[in-house]
């Protein structure tokens, strides 16, 4: 059976629109236009090691990492309960969990806007009890909530779908052998729940640190993070360059990272969502 | 204990659920306020409909996603039984390009198939966001065939040219209805993923040519505007449809009846 013909169309449409555009990135991102013409440079990676730039890096990977260990926090019990049998209808919780994931995104995070802004539902119901109303939106609390809200279900199901697999006889094993409810899971659930940990972090990590559209709406454009750095140098500073270089940084990290854990993952048979 | 996990369960999905019932309640109410109830009314529904801006970019969105899924469709379908055919690493090496895509973040998808369009001096607008739409709904057509493939039992094709079957009647006979529920699958996860899209078609349209996303960007970052809630309402509605049909789909078919592997 030689049917590899059946996938030339596909590849040339790869090279020519995935392959072919990062290279461009890469080729802005080391070149300047002069008026003598192209220039090889590296001025556009060392720009980005400016005090104002480095700032906005540590503090998207600040409002990252917060927002990480957040779902982290609240979303173990969680993928723990889902894979517990508590409820009799275990498919339908899943799904009604999976539902909000697929709504659009901006529309969640407009969802929060409606609740936290001056004259909100939360304002109108402190209000209501005789308290001052709070400044919510637009603060770095708000993206780190719109962080946590958006991307909460991509810290749960991989966690989920490793807990679900665990045999069951382990932790009846270690019960019998006189483990505790607490041992038993320090010493045999957490460990074998790390690769779902893990590839919940990145999956909570990677978007978050790149996102420029929950910092511009809850943030109101006063928290620029790396994502909102990039925009602004492509569609509005008109620095192509500079926003490639940029880019190609972040790429790398994320690309080099997420093999990384592919790789940890394959050793530890891991529940990628994929 | 078990109260405890049941209430903490609630807890997480009242979190998860409240903001979009708001959103959903607040889309009839009769004021523009988001925090007073004044009366029951279909009017920002209304609105919505009259608003030929937002329903061209309906148009847009629905146009884009459907001929974006089924253009991938098509391509991606061919492309993995092409791939599953491929020798090891001819097939690691065209997986790993599959995987670009989806790994790289979006805003630098958008942005490089961006520089590409201005490079080429081609015109941002309807086509180039079509373009962009095919190329990253590929990868997840071709995910979702690919595993189909390998459940195939090989016999099967040749006992079909054994029987007399010429191999392109072997195919659409034998092969085609076995891997349908992974086509399907991989269209309707293409269209929800277009429809779904913000920042990759933020980056390649034209001046004047939106997508729902893109409207719901540009006046979300003005404020609120009760439109949009109707907006949402209707979004949110369809989404579920979808996904409940998918959700049947994929418990309906014998092959993967444990759940606890999760497609999403």
């Amino acid at each position: 059976m030689k049917k590899n013909w059946l996938s030339y169309p596909y590849l040339l449409w790869m090279v020519l629109f995935v392959f072919f555009p990062l290279l461009l990135v890469f080729f802005y991102s080391i070149t300047d236009r002069t008026g003598e013409g192209l220039r090889f440079t590296l001025a556009h990676f060392r720009r980005f090691m400016e005090p104002i730039y480095l700032k906005v890096l540590t503090r998207s990977v600040k409002l990252a990492l917060i927002s990480t260990v957040l779902c982290l926090m609240l979303g173990y019990p969680m993928a723990m309960i889902l894979a517990g049998n508590h409820f009799k209808r275990k498919n339908i919780m899943i799904f009604l969990f999976v539902v909000p994931m697929w709504m659009n995104f901006l529309l969640r995070t407009y969802a929060w806007m409606t609740l936290l802004e001056r004259k909100g539902l939360i304002n109108t119901f402190l209000s209501w009890l005789g308290l001052n109303p709070l400044n919510l939106l637009y603060t770095e609390e708000a993206v780190v909530l719109g962080m946590v809200y958006n991307f909460l279900p991509f810290m749960v199901l991989p966690i989920y779908s490793v807990l679900s697999k665990i045999d069951k006889n382990l932790i009846e094993a270690a019960g019998d052998l006189g483990a505790n409810q607490f041992t038993v899971f320090l010493k045999v659930i957490l460990p074998l729940s790390l690769p779902g940990v893990v590839s919940g972090i990145t999956m909570v990590f990677m978007p978050a640190v790149t996102t420029f559209v929950i910092s511009r709406l809850l943030g109101g454009g006063q928290f620029t993070l790396i994502g909102n750095l990039i925009e602004q140098q492509f569609l509005y500073a008109g620095d192509w360059s500079f926003g490639s270089a940029i880019s190609m940084v972040m790429m790398i990290v994320i690309l080099l990272s997420t093999s990384v854990i592919t790789k940890y993952e394959k050793e530890n048979e891991g529940g990628g969502l994929w | 204990m078990k109260l405890l996990k049941r209430c903490y369960a609630a807890l997480i999905y009242l979190f998860l659920y409240a903001p979009i019932l708001i959103l959903i309640i607040f889309s009839f109410n009769a004021s523009k306020s988001r925090a007073n109830w004044s009366g029951f009314t279909l009017n920002w529904y209304f609105e919505l409909f009259k608003d030929r801006q937002i329903m061209k970019a309906l148009y847009n969105t629905v146009v884009i996603a459907l001929l974006s899924s089924v253009m991938a469709t098509i391509i991606g379908t061919a492309a993995a039984i092409g791939i599953h055919n491929m020798k090891k690493l001819k097939k690691k090496l065209v997986m790993n390009l599959t995987y670009i895509p989806v790994v790289n973040p979006d805003i630098v998808t958008g942005l490089s198939l961006m520089l590409l369009f201005v490079f080429t001096k081609f015109p941002l607008g309807l086509f180039s966001l079509l373009l962009a739409h095919i190329t990253f709904n590929l990868p997840y057509v071709i995910l979702s065939v690919l595993p189909k493939l390998k459940q195939l039992d090989k016999n099967l094709y040749e006992a079909a040219l054994d029987l007399g079957a010429s191999p392109l009647h072997a195919y659409h006979k034998v092969i085609l209805p076995e891997i349908m529920p992974g086509i399907i699958t991989g269209m309707l996860l293409a269209f929800t993923l277009s429809v779904d899209d913000f920042v990759i078609s933020f980056f390649t349209t034209g001046s004047g040519v939106s997508t729902l996303s893109i409207i719901i960007y540009s006046m979300a970052r003005r404020g609120i505007n009760p439109k949009i809630n109707a907006l949402s309402t209707l979004l949110f509605l369809t989404v579920l449809l979808l996904l409940i049909i998918v959700n049947l789909r994929t418990s309906g078919n014998g092959a993967n009846k444990k759940r606890s592997d999760l497609k999403w």
